[in-house]
């Protein structure tokens, strides 16, 4: 009886796609490598049994010459049937896997998906041939349009050991790869068409330079046109218009008094969805109303990006400047990451082949990428109509402040990182994948994983994070604090004290700091003052989530070493900006 | 027509050429070998970054970016 079932194939063959068609579950599927060492897990109903589906890290061979590869190698010991997904439009080079998964004895069955790209190509496939050859069914299929999967479910019973491919040596599978491929494809000579035309244009470096920064500018501003879009039409909206009659009501039924300090406000009047930091206002307003719109709109974008095969040809592009930083092209993926959340930016730089590399790019994402939601309230702040009254110059001026300075860290941190971490920096080693266009349902469905996932994350820890400035504030520690630090802050960076309060709550959330930063009396800090405490805040210290995850990555000496390099990038970059944005 | 064989980063954008031989230890071979570059086998050189970055080139239906070093160590020869 089948119990578990096992997806195999080499990366970027749709693998994934045809995964969340057979369970209709939520899986993320990306065009590089690095999202998906993190095995995803299923369930189909198969002749009324339930059947465990597992979605194996793609790889090129039963070797296991990395970490994903170890994991796949060893998922295939207890499978009883195992799908061997291969993209028709690279017969050749997928066969390798297929015949050394049928060396094994477990009953297979061979996917061609990618079908009809196949067919665009010119490529002929006789697919009842290569059955006959292989000894397993072959099935074809169109994983992004659900072509062939009913076809596939049919025929995953029939699922079979082969017994004509015989065990051999690596050369001896590529001359019988070669014979098999003579059989059964033929290839007809075809034109360039659209799509290899852009991707030469995109890669090319006289015309794939200035697309990029292109490309950059504009995924910016549709970001923050869809964040601003949503909040002024659905989230503020929905908590001017319903949620403040029905929280008002609540706070009077509770009258003054410790508990409608702590759910509600601080200060008795007209809440404050920002500044009363209450558990049912403000605990709520920060993260849905000004965090989650900017989410939305990054993580859709950044999905679509990742969809259509753009990123590892920037990677290509950029891979001479981050070479200067100890990395290659590959960096570019966990900072793109990083700047959704930090967490998955960490996650990514596994993908490097070496500790020099991995812990520059983690600590480089750590100092100088803010996560979105930090960036949305760095946003809010600049636009808050209580600190605008008092700007000189138009807030985006201070927001591309903020922004410039992180940039310069970024390259100046891992300029000096190059120099001084032992190790090696290991070339550039990336497949490009062809441009695909990418599913708007795809899409969207990897979006709202991310959203689920920012809510589950982000509500308990700002609920927790006001909860904890609630009752700083109640017993008068935010003003001990505020004194205790007074003379470092202003000292060095000439900040009032309430910055420390300020840079502490950020290592709960990020965006819980810049709330916290909004909720002292306007004139507690200057717009310049503002742009420092902003770029500390970045590079100080990683939120928690992010802080548990690299001590998994790095370990905890390399952790120590990091934390260390922040906190005197920090002071360093801190005393610098007072020089020049307070001239004292 | 037939000239000596040269390492693949000599070759001018757009140009093909059949690999001849892979210089490098086994670990290099296999990770070309898992994307198709084998001896034999026809590559072309999509285009090149300045400044002695990468090499962008093309094998059947794959493309790949690889660094100049790999690419100093696989011999083509022009067809």
């Amino acid at each position: 009886m089948i119990k578990k079932i096992v997806l195999m194939g080499n990366p970027n063959v749709g693998k994934s796609v045809v995964f969340s068609r057979l369970t209709g579950a939520k899986v993320i599927s990306s065009n590089y490598p690095g999202t998906t060492v993190d095995f995803s897990k299923g369930k189909m109903h198969l002749d009324g049994q339930t059947v465990e589906i597992i979605d194996a890290p793609g790889t090129y061979s039963l070797d296991a010459t990395n970490k994903a590869e170890n994991v796949a190698v060893e998922m295939l010991e207890d499978a009883d049937v195992v799908i061997n997904v291969l993209d028709s439009t690279n017969l050749e080079r997928n066969l390798y896997l297929t015949l050394e998964l049928l060396e094994k004895d477990i009953p297979a069955i061979i996917v061609l998906n990618l079908w009809d790209e196949a067919k665009h190509l010119g490529i002929k496939i006789d697919e009842k041939k290569l059955e006959e050859i292989l000894n397993v069914p072959v099935v074809t299929t169109v994983a992004l349009t659900g072509e062939g999967i009913r076809n596939l479910v049919a025929k995953i019973k029939k699922a079979k050991t082969n017994e004509k491919i015989k065990p051999t040596s690596e050369e001896g599978r590529w001359v019988e790869i070669g014979q098999i491929i003579k059989r059964i494809e033929h290839v007809e000579h075809r034109h360039h068409n659209i799509k290899d035309r852009l991707s030469d244009l995109t890669i090319k470096p006289i015309t794939g330079l200035p697309i990029a920064i292109t490309i950059i500018f504009i995924s910016f501003w549709i970001i923050r046109l869809i964040g601003e879009t949503l909040i002024s039409y659905i989230f503020d909206p929905l908590f001017e218009n319903i949620y403040r009659p029905i929280i008002t009501n609540f706070g009077d039924m509770l009258g003054q008094g410790f508990l409608y300090n702590f759910l509600i406000s601080q200060s008795p009047g007209e809440i404050n969805f920002v500044e009363s930091l209450g558990m049912l206002t403000t605990g709520l307003y920060v993260p849905i109303a000004m965090v989650l719109p900017y989410i939305i709109a990054f993580y859709f974008f950044l999905s679509l990006l990742e969809d259509t095969g753009y990123l590892p040809r920037l990677a290509t592009l950029l891979d001479n400047i981050f070479h200067k930083l100890g990395m290659h092209g590959y960096g570019i993926v966990p900072v793109f990451l990083g700047l959704g959340c930090n967490v998955p930016g960490m996650l990514a730089t596994r993908a490097f082949e070496t500790r020099k590399q991995r812990f520059i790019a983690a600590t480089l994402i750590s100092i100088s990428i803010p996560c979105a939601a930090q960036t949305s309230l760095v946003f809010a702040m600049f636009s808050d109509d209580k600190i605008q009254s008092s700007l000189e110059f138009d807030p985006i001026i201070y927001i591309l402040m903020v922004f410039s300075s992180l940039i310069i860290i970024y390259f100046v941190s891992g300029f000096i990182l190059n120099r001084f971490i032992k190790g090696e920096s290991p070339e550039i080693f990336l497949e490009i994948p062809p441009y695909r266009r990418p599913s708007i349902k795809t899409t969207w469905k990897k979006t709202w994983m991310r959203i689920k996932w920012f809510l589950k994350d982000a509500l308990p820890w700002m609920f927790f994070g006001v909860f904890l400035i609630n009752i700083l504030y109640t017993t008068g520690a935010i003003d001990f604090l505020a004194n205790l630090f007074q003379p470092i802050m202003s000292v060095i960076f000439g900040l009032p004290g309430e910055t420390s309060v300020v840079l502490i709550s950020g290592f709960l959330r990020k965006d819980l700091a810049v709330g916290t930063l909004l909720s002292f009396p306007s004139g507690t800090f200057n717009a310049m003052q503002l742009v420092i405490v902003a770029t500390m805040l970045t590079m100080f210290f990683p939120c928690i989530a992010t802080f548990a995850v690299m001590i998994k990555e790095l370990g905890i000496k390399d952790m120590i070493k990091a934390a260390l390099i922040m906190i005197s990038a920090a002071t360093i970059v801190g005393f610098f900006l007072r020089l020049i944005l307070l001239g004292v | 027509m037939n000239s000596n064989p040269k390492p693949l980063m000599h070759l001018k954008n757009n140009q093909s050429a059949r690999i001849k031989h892979i210089h490098g230890g086994l670990g290099l071979r296999k990770r070309l070998n898992s994307l198709g570059i084998r001896e034999g086998q026809i590559v072309k050189l999509v285009s090149k970054q300045p400044l002695m970055g990468p090499l962008t080139i093309s094998v059947g239906n794959t493309q790949m970016t690889i660094g100049r070093g790999m690419a100093h160590k696989i011999l083509v020869e022009e067809i």
